[in-house]
């Protein structure tokens, strides 16, 4: 067995890689909900139910549909997408003027009513949805092997998660989302429809969660509260990144996923409270975040 | 073509910031191509009636009619399009976007907006500093920016809150050139001033307010005549 200075090498990059995998994921379901959170204020606690909602919608698509998993990757985002337009069209907008707390707990209440619903119709056990063909191998490299999946999974991530920092920061369309982050009622004043950006900005974070969903439908198994047991540790993630700031939620998405796996690693027992931990340090240290604005 | 020299009718306009009733039965036009005040004292609501115009109040009722339109129903988002340009006592400039595009950021509202060459030429310092941080620029730069970004987008008729406030001389002396060469081009202008050397001499017409109402209108050529009466509304 490979060894180093006493590490079991094939152990460490084994949790490295089960580390990256699950910071990929972090990083998705935190984007969204960072570029929710910067133009609507809002905390919308569905996220994780938007990301259990597109991996089901990926099995039912495959099962009932036959869509396969290459055309679920956009098929899914959109419909997901779509049920967040809508959310925000006719829940959240009617009590955008009221105490965020609403709609905060509005978002909480209708994540729990999707997980019943799910519950109710395909039980607690779990349903499992097979990696693509095409996927299906592996490399071997030197300490490790690398299943095709994974690697296409952190590689997807990187892509999506670069391209939405891009257009975000680089774009005439991102400069309307900062701008309007800033300062919606003069982004109004400039002729621009903002309820209309809100609402399209709802639907692409939570577009986002349903992707993950999808990614997470071969490998994690398709489970009612898949969404909630990741939510917690996404909302610590957010906040170690900092409040709204979109860099800082996919950096620090990722970093969570590398410190929780090398924990799992040299000492296992903390792995699950690792992220607390630092949400700790770090609110103690910098309370706007890594990458937040100090107000 | 135009039809309709009046650029700006307003009408028993009341506004309201929740139950703070601010507006209290406004009647003002602006014509074509003019250039008119809103004088007053700190508190007097002059902010408020270009954020009425705007609908950035809580509420409004009355009339204000833009180009023709009736604009007390439509939502803001709509109201730039009618060829309105604002730049707010706060100047507004993005601290997320740098210079250039805090330049770009107003969309078109008219199709003969000036071209970004045009501004920085207007503007030089705009250029040198086009890929600064929004907010890093001087008081100065910022309200040229502000300006600047509305010209861009070919607003017609401009809603100018205090530009001139805490800006060393040499910049409210460029500010005042610019807005002659503006007027130059046929822009109509509302503008509210603290700063009465600077407005009295390239306005048309004044209003003077005082909570909440209009209580004086002085045409350029009266000024000398009601300079006195002028000082006792601004307490100067
Ligand atoms: N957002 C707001 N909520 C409640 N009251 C407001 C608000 N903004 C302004 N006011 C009040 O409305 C009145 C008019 O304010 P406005 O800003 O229009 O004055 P102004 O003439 O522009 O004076 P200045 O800018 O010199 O202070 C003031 O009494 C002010 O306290
Ligand atoms: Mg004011």
């Amino acid at each position: 067995m490979a060894t180093f200075l006493g590490i079991n090498l094939f152990g460490l990059f084994g949790q490295l890689l089960v580390g990256l995998i699950n910071g990929s994921f972090y990083a998705l379901l935190s984007l969204g909900l960072a570029i929710i959170f910067g133009l609507l204020k809002i905390i919308n606690f569905a996220q994780g139910a938007m990301y259990m909602l597109g991996a089901f919608a990926a099995w039912l698509a495959l099962n009932y549909l036959g869509i396969n998993y290459w055309a679920a990757l956009v098929v899914v985002p959109l419909v997901v997408g779509l049920v967040g337009v809508l959310m925000e069209r006719f829940l959240i907008r009617p009590i955008a003027n009221e105490d965020h707390l609403y709609s905060l707990l509005l978002t909480f209440g209708f994540a729990l009513m999707l997980q019943g619903l799910f519950t109710h119709m395909y039980g607690s056990s779990g349903l499992s949805y097979s990696i693509p063909e095409a996927l299906s191998g592996g490399t071997k490299l030197p300490f490790m092997y690398l299943p095709d999946y994974r690697a296409w999974i952190i590689c997807a991530s990187v892509v999506v998660c670069g391209l939405t920092w891009w257009m975000i920061e680089k774009t005439k369309l991102g400069a309307y989302l900062r701008a309007g982050t800033e300062n919606p009622q003069l982004m109004q004043a400039f002729g621009i429809n903002v309820p209309l950006i809100v609402t399209l900005t709802f639907g692409f974070g939570v577009a986002l969660a349903g992707l993950a969903g999808v990614m997470a439908a071969p490998i994690y198994s398709v489970t009612p509260d898949m969404g909630s047991n990741l939510l917690i540790v996404v909302f610590a993630i957010v906040v170690i990144g900092g409040m709204g700031s979109i860099g800082g939620a996919i950096l620090t998405g990722l970093g969570m996923g590398v410190i929780e796996g090398l924990t799992k690693y040299f000492y296992p027992e903390a792995s699950n409270t690792v992220i607390f931990l630092v949400m700790v340090i770090v609110l103690l240290l910098k309370p706007a975040g890594l990458f937040g604005k100090e107000a | 073509m135009s039809t309709h020299r009046e650029k700006l009718r307003i009408a028993d306009l009341h506004a309201f910031y929740g139950e703070s009733h601010i507006l209290h039965g406004i009647d003002m036009h602006v014509m074509q191509g003019e250039l008119v005040t809103l004088l007053g004292r700190n508190g007097s609501g002059r902010s408020t009636t270009l954020r009425a115009i705007m609908n950035m109040v809580g509420r409004r009722t009355g009339s204000i009619n833009i180009n023709g339109t009736e604009t007390i129903g439509l939502p803001a988002h709509k109201i730039a399009h009618l060829g309105l340009g604002y730049c707010p006592e706060e100047r507004g400039i993005f601290s997320s976007l740098n210079v250039e595009e805090n330049l770009l950021l107003p969309p078109p509202v008219r199709s003969d907006g000036m071209s970004v060459e045009e501004l920085y030429e207007m503007f030089p310092n705009l250029y040198e500093r086009r890929y600064s941080q929004g907010t890093r620029l001087s008081g100065g730069e910022q309200q040229m920016l502000a300006l600047a970004r509305i010209l861009r987008s070919g607003a017609n008729i401009l809603l100018l809150d205090e530009i001139t406030e805490g800006l060393a001389p040499v910049i409210v002396q460029k500010l005042g050139e610019v807005l002659v060469k503006l007027k130059e081009r046929g822009l109509t202008i509302l503008l509210v001033e603290q700063n009465f050397r600077f407005a009295a001499p390239i306005a048309d017409r004044h209003y003077v307010m005082e909570h909440g109402h209009i209580v004086e209108e002085v045409q350029a050529d009266e000024l000398e005549a009601k300079t006195e009466l002028l000082n006792t509304y601004l307490g100067v």
